[in-house]
């Protein structure tokens, strides 16, 4: 007991891989750029972090829960377009709500078709990337999203305010981490979501309705996806329809990367805020050594890969196994 | 034998996993030619040892002989590799594909080009087929075979590389008499030509009847070897729990209660028809029959799980509908279901987590679950049951069988249930377990409960019922009481009345 065996140390590389990676990571990028660590640098990161993470704390209950959503970054860019339409229709303090309503519709789908009757939810929110997608578009016809008075609103606060010396973005994802942080670990419903990921079966066996956990938690998925379309929204007052394409991947990478099994039945809100930060600070780091933004797509890639790696491996407790 | 080397020898083999030193010492061996039987309670490390065996863990300290060898085992493939070969409980076999193709799956004969050579295939697979003496074809879909069938399969697999030792874990648990007989002829031709057997299992009349050696565990300590010849059940029993076991027929005789569940001409399908009867408070009511008798159905039914096509259910007088485990829980019926790891218990989930899950809306302190509440919840099914954890922080699947049952089983104790339904209560744990969880059901009786029992092992009906309900093919042949019952009416009623037509 007292020696460690190279085993222990095996152990401990694929149960802490993620941090050590991301320690390594860390440190070359201050080598290689100084600035890395300033505090305006990491204020940025945190803050263009917060859109994807706010996403992603929504999917985090999903994958716990035992399911997939791919349809997040489809759905960002139709809450965005949406609410910058309403906003110049019916003002947005009506447009706002409006959007969320919408979305939340979407999600409501989702929720049913996964939850209650049962479908694949990779093909079921696979699907739902294109749908929404279209649904975006023909909404739109076409166009790009613009606000017409943009100096004339207040709409900019939620992307662009600041309170108390905080970017506003970034008190919102700290405000919704902390709740949806404790609704997941202390709430019945909290338990209930580890419960039908963990063991579906067992969850039924315990009067656990699945269906009814599943969708809440595709209802929650789209709130935060509508709470993080209207960020994006209100920053730019002015949008592309096709903002969101591709954050689903990079929403999933952060939430394998802090630790969530694709299984289902663990991870944790605190895990995924760690896991954005991992992954804002690897795209953050990669621009600042000087390397051109679509490097982060090849990067996001390996360290998802990575990180689904590291996954299994502390599972079968080593690094390579020739059987499953 | 005294010249003969064993083909298999352990010597001091410890390992520890944090808080629990699993196997401590364990030394045996293994001669050629000899089927050596490994018993012990449930947790007592026999799993761990064919573990480290196999190659899924490593031991901490001691060796590993085959032959005159030391040999380090990685892993299963190297396990394989070195002559050694398991026979398991769940069989691991590819269902889709032919017999021959899964006996050398991954070594099919080639011929030019990587093509598969079919004709040798099917000559070498036949002739190992031959060897055992079954009766399927080398071209058949394993998906169709029967379990005892497909475990003939695995035993083939095992034929093809040079096993030195053949492990069977728990072989028998789910073969017919007859499926049962075919094995021990294989068995017992693997011992003709000098391989080492390993041979597991519960059952004291299986070991006696074909076993040269046994090797007793308890805790993870080795108790020593005997010669099955020169010992009996009552001492193996011993040396496996250290004390003597309640064998006797149930006896007691407390007031019962009034009716708190009836059904009533309930019928599901072509699963069971027409089914009719009642269990009072303190009242065991056991459901005996063959598999596919219908009994689980039953309950999954009571359980809201299946939807019944006709009949009624009354709870304490009142008809009630129950539709979904929701509603059954609501009206106080519970089941713990027969697949303790598949649809009792949340494995990855701790042990308070797992047995407060079905009232976890209930448990609140504001929008929180009550975590204090949970725990002397916990502790005080813990105390009552003698579940064996060292904290409620333990993941559930790391207990032994019958410390998970009992985790269960609290679960549903804790919610103060009106009709308890206990399926297969023993399934799978070890003896000395099995009498605590028997004492256990007994015990919940005398305190008023409904208790309904389905069990396939007859000394259990009988141990623990009050009354006797006999299931064959769907439908309830006769209800016995505990005094009018024998062994022979039971049989008689569960292959269906006159037994012309047992399955």
């Amino acid at each position: 007991m007292a020696t460690i065996t190279r085993r222990q140390v095996g152990d401990a590389l694929a149960q802490q891989g993620i941090l050590i990676a991301f320690a390594v990571f860390m440190v070359a990028f201050t080598l290689a750029n100084p600035r890395f660590l300033e505090v305006d640098n990491v204020f940025s990161v945190v803050r263009s972090s917060a859109i994807l993470g706010i996403m992603a704390l929504g999917v985090t209950f999903v994958v716990i829960s035992g399911n997939l959503d791919l349809s997040v970054g489809s759905m960002m860019s139709f809450s965005t377009i949406v609410v910058l339409d309403l906003h110049d229709q019916i003002g947005p303090l009506l447009a706002i709500p409006a959007m969320f309503a919408m979305t939340l519709c979407l999600g409501a789908l989702i929720g049913f078709l996964v939850g209650y009757l049962r479908l694949n939810s990779l093909i079921v929110t696979l699907g739902m990337l294109s749908a929404i997608h279209g649904l975006t578009l023909t909404y739109s016809g076409g166009q790009n999203m613009d606000i017409a008075d943009k100096e004339g609103t207040w709409f900019g606060v939620f992307g662009q305010g600041f309170a108390l010396g905080i970017p506003v973005p970034i008190l919102i994802f700290v405000a919704l981490a902390a709740l949806l942080g404790l609704v997941l670990a202390r709430t019945p419903f909290g338990r209930k979501v580890y419960a039908v990921g963990g063991n579906s079966a067992a969850a039924t066996f315990s009067g656990i309705r699945r269906g009814r956990t599943v969708f809440v938690c595709y209802l929650l998925s789209a709130a935060c996806v509508a709470t993080a379309g209207l960020i994006q929204a209100s920053r730019s007052l002015g949008s592309q329809n096709t903002v969101g394409q591709g954050l689903e991947l990079e929403v999933l990478a952060a939430v394998i990367l802090g630790g969530a099994s694709l299984m289902g039945g663990s991870g944790t809100i605190f895990k995924t805020v760690i896991g954005v930060l991992i992954l804002g600070f690897i795209q953050n780091g990669l621009l600042l050594i000087g390397l051109p933004f679509y490097v982060q797509f090849v990067v996001t890639w390996i360290i998802i890969i990575l990180a689904v790696w590291l996954d299994i491996a502390a599972k079968r407790g080593r690094l390579w196994s020739p059987i499953a | 034998m005294t010249s003969v080397k064993p083909v298999l020898r352990l010597d001091g083999i410890v390992k520890t996993f944090p808080g629990v030193r699993a196997l401590d010492g364990v030394s045996f061996s293994v001669m050629p030619g000899e089927v050596h039987a490994l018993m012990g309670e449930n947790g007592a490390g026999k799993s761990t040892l064919m573990k480290v065996l196999g190659g899924v863990h490593q031991p901490d300290s001691g060796a590993i002989h085959i032959g005159e060898e030391v040999v380090a085992i990685a892993d299963p493939l190297e396990a394989k590799a070195k002559g050694i070969v398991f026979i398991h409980q769940e069989l691991s076999l590819a269902e889709e594909l032919s017999v021959a193709e899964n006996i050398y799956l991954g070594e099919l004969p080639r011929k030019s080009f990587g093509r598969v050579d079919w004709g040798k295939l099917a000559a070498e697979t036949d002739a190992i087929l031959k060897r055992l003496n079954v009766r399927f074809d080398a071209n058949d879909r394993v998906g169709d075979l029967s379990i005892a069938n497909q475990q003939m399969v695995e035993i083939a697999r095992a034929l093809t590389v040079e096993a030195k030792a053949v492990i069977f874990d728990e072989p028998t648990a789910s073969l017919t008499d007859a499926e049962k007989v075919v094995l021990f002829d294989v068995i017992a031709d693997l011992k003709a030509i000098g391989v080492g057997i390993i041979y597991i299992s519960h059952r004291m009349e299986e070991i006696f009847r074909i076993t040269d050696r046994i090797s007793i565990l308890r805790d993870g300590r080795y108790q020593g070897t005997v010669a099955t010849a020169e010992t009996t059940e009552e001492d193996v029993t011993r040396m496996m729990i250290g004390r003597n076991l309640d064998l006797s027929r149930n006896a007691s005789h407390h007031e019962m209660g009034e009716v708190a569940l009836e059904v009533r001409g309930l019928s599901c399908g072509d699963l069971f028809r027409d089914v009719s009867f009642e269990v009072r408070r303190g009242e065991v009511v056991g459901f005996y029959g063959l598999v596919g008798a219908g009994r689980t159905e039953i309950a999954e039914t009571l359980f809201g799980l299946r939807v019944p096509s006709a009949g009624q259910i009354f709870l304490d007088g009142e008809e009630v509908r129950i539709q979904s485990p929701a509603d059954a829980i609501a009206h106080g019926v519970s089941l713990v279901p027969e697949d303790r790891k598949g649809q009792g218990l949340v494995l990855g989930m701790n042990c308070r987590d797992n047995m407060t899950l079905p009232q976890v809306d209930e448990m609140k302190t504001g929008p929180f679950v009550a975590e204090g509440a949970e725990i002397a919840i916990f502790d005080e099914y813990r105390e009552r049951l003698d579940i064996r954890t060292p904290s409620w922080r333990q993941k559930a699947g790391n207990l032994s069988g019958g410390n998970q049952q009992k985790i269960v089983i609290g679960k549903w104790l804790s919610m103060n249930p009106r009709v308890l339904i206990v399926d297969e209560p023993t399934r799978g744990i070890d003896v000395g377990s099995k009498s605590e969880i028997h004492k256990l059901l007994r015990a919940l009786a005398a305190q008023g409960y409904a208790v309904m029992v389905i069990s396939s092992e007859m000394p259990e009906v009988l141990h623990v019922s009050d009354r006797i309900v006999a299931m064959y093919s769907g439908r309830i042949i006769r209800s016995f009481s505990s005094e009018e019952v024998t062994e022979d009416s039971l049989i008689q009623a569960i292959s269906g009345l006159g037994g012309d037509q047992a399955a």
